[in-house]
């Protein structure tokens, strides 16, 4: 009961901020550039739902393209993390013990040394800010989280009697991994990919805010935030809007996460009743 | 014991080696010369040159590569190029704040975490249990420099208890310090402080099911008493592993939160050395959080097999 709960609430909400971003594509009640300073910092009213900002931008727009920001980010990184990780992580449990399982594994750990906002901050220093760097550096950040979670999970597999007779009937490693591993650790990574994702939107906020993640004038969440900075004092929902709108999706993905993985995994399920 | 330490210092000074080859082969990769955005478009060819020997930028890359890390070995980061003071002494000025704040949140995301994991994993599936369990869902998802503004709109422009930002220094004593550091370490440990108590809870939860527990209890001992001697000692495994990963977070966090609070530290330097292009700093600066990392890494390990002497031997 309390698994579909979770699941129904986390994907209501989730379902909630991408159809605002999808719809954003085709349709935002003002333009998000148009500045009117003379109805600026309007709390919420009538015309604009979720009021004006310090130049009179409508904050619902700026919301609606924000989100798409938050979640193109976050979902290209996880795609980056599981499509290198993934691999990776398969390879090493396909030859545990060997030397290219130490390499994968020693690369992961070191990996795990630069947290994404350094390797923000190391791209940016060359190249520049914009929305890429926190893609990339966020997606660099997921690789060794699907290679650890990949090749933890492959590993029991390749002792289980379908994968001997799947290895006496003539394939080899990487068809093994691909045909038989594969399809049995989907599950587990549906349910880290959506953490990661919620965990992406966060770093993504955290980079706009301080100026390494998307630039002017691409609405983001968290630039919504560092402009809100120095007027949270008179104009609070300038910082409250944005914010709500981060916990809101954040917490969404989580509990879709809950309830997937309680879903997917039987063992959970077992032990929960 | 001595062996696993020796091994585990062997892969700590390897991944070490490779850490600061990325990173010196990442800046290297930068467009621009450093003497010339020091001198200005208008300096002449010679002065350029001059500057260039000085800086050791006429080297080739491997002397430079090894200057740079046998250097900070004996603690010379090099000179900055805006501000031609050594990178070192900028260091250490700033890590006077990160680093008490890094220290200051870990142990207030602790002093929080432990008891409310804890306490729900004793009252599983009660409402004190679901209470903190909802919170911590609601502490995890909430971004922490977002929290920070909030603290401040509360708590130092509403009700004046604390400064809304800026470091007075340690001249001033230790209270002044802190309390101006407060108001950012509680916004860097409430979302750590979710993650460790469902950590905490799981991992004590897991414990208690346990057939040595159930040994404890049948010996006549409380749930109580089974908890605090036997469960929480055998469940600080995963939550060591988990503040181990944290410290790397919260390094990454304060460079943040010093954003939101104006505060003089690490942060703030690499910041204002990007905008200055002063890559020689971001290199120094970057390098250190790494080795931060990797050595806190180290220690968690090293108490895994304090804690857990089968770890010892298995390796």
């Amino acid at each position: 009961m309390k698994t579909s709960r979770n699941l129904v609430i986390g994907a209501a909400l989730s379902t909630l901020f991408i159809t605002a971003a999808l719809i954003s594509f085709i349709w935002t009640p003002f333009d998000v550039t148009e500045m009117n300073i003379p109805s600026k910092l309007q709390t919420p009213n009538g015309t604009n739902w979720l009021g004006t900002d310090h130049f009179g931008r409508d904050i619902f727009s700026m919301i609606m393209v924000g989100a798409r920001t938050s979640i193109a980010v976050a979902l290209v990184a996880v795609g980056i993390g599981m499509g290198v990780g993934v691999p990776l992580g398969l390879a090493a449990a396909a030859r545990q013990g060997s030397l290219l399982d130490e390499v994968i594994m020693r690369g992961n750990d070191l990996v795990f040394a630069f947290p994404s906002l350094v390797i923000a901050i190391l791209i940016t220093a060359v190249f520049g800010p914009g929305a890429i760097n926190a893609i990339i550096a966020i997606g660099i950040f997921n690789i060794p989280v699907f290679a650890r979670l990949t090749r933890s999970a492959a590993l029991p597999l390749w002792q289980r009697e379908f994968i001997m007779a799947a290895r006496v009937s003539g394939k080899g490693n990487a068809c093994i991994s691909m045909e038989h591993i594969l399809p049995n650790v989907t599950n587990l990574l549906i349910v880290q990919g959506t953490i990661q994702f919620s965990l992406g939107i966060l770093a993504e906020a955290g980079l706009s805010y301080v100026g390494l993640g998307a630039q002017p004038p691409l609405p983001s969440w968290g630039r919504m935030l560092a402009d809100a900075q120095t007027m949270v004092s008179f104009a609070p929902h300038l910082a409250l809007i944005p914010g709500g709108a981060i916990i809101l999706t954040v917490l969404g993905l989580n509990l879709m996460g809950d309830g997937l993985r309680d879903l997917l995994d039987p063992r959970i399920r077992v032990e929960r009743t | 014991m001595l062996r696993y330490s020796l091994k585990r210092l062997l892969s700590l000074a390897i991944s070490l080696v490779i850490a600061s080859l990325v990173i010196f082969l990442v800046i290297e990769v930068a467009p621009g010369d450093p003497a010339s955005f020091m001198l200005g478009i208008n300096a002449q060819e010679d002065t350029l040159n001059a500057l260039r020997e000085e800086l050791g930028l006429n080297q080739s890359k491997l002397e430079r590569y090894l200057s740079w890390t046998f250097g900070m070995l004996q603690g010379d980061f090099g000179t900055s190029y805006t501000y031609r003071t050594p990178v070192a002494d900028m260091v250490q000025d700033r890590l006077w704040v990160s680093l008490p704040l890094a220290i200051y949140a870990l142990a207030l995301s602790t002093l929080i975490a432990f008891p409310a994991g804890i306490y729900a994993a004793s009252r599983r599936g009660g409402f004190g249990d679901v209470s903190i369990m909802g919170a911590t869902q609601l502490g995890v998802a909430i971004p922490n420099f977002w929290f920070a503004m909030m603290l401040v709109l509360v708590f130092a422009i509403n009700l004046r208890w604390f400064s809304a930002g800026g470091f007075p220094g340690w001249e001033d004593g230790l209270f002044t310090g802190l309390k101006a550091l407060t108001l950012p370490a509680i916004a860097l440990a409430l979302p750590q402080a979710a993650i460790l108590a469902r950590v905490m809870r799981s991992s004590l939860l897991d414990i208690l099911n346990e057939d040595f527990i159930r040994t404890a209890r049948a010996k006549g001992l409380t749930p109580r008493q089974a908890l605090w001697r036997h469960a929480l000692r055998n469940a600080l495994i995963p939550v060591l592993t988990i503040i181990g990963l944290q410290f790397s977070f919260l390094l990454a966090g304060s460079i943040i939160i010093e954003q939101v609070f104006y505060l003089p530290g690490l942060g703030r330097l690499v910041f204002q050395s990007i905008s200055q292009r002063d890559l020689i700093v971001v290199e120094s600066v970057v390098m250190l959080l790494v080795f931060a990392v990797i050595l806190v890494n180290f220690i968690v390990d090293l108490a895994y097999a304090w804690v857990d002497p089968r770890l010892r031997s298995r390796t």
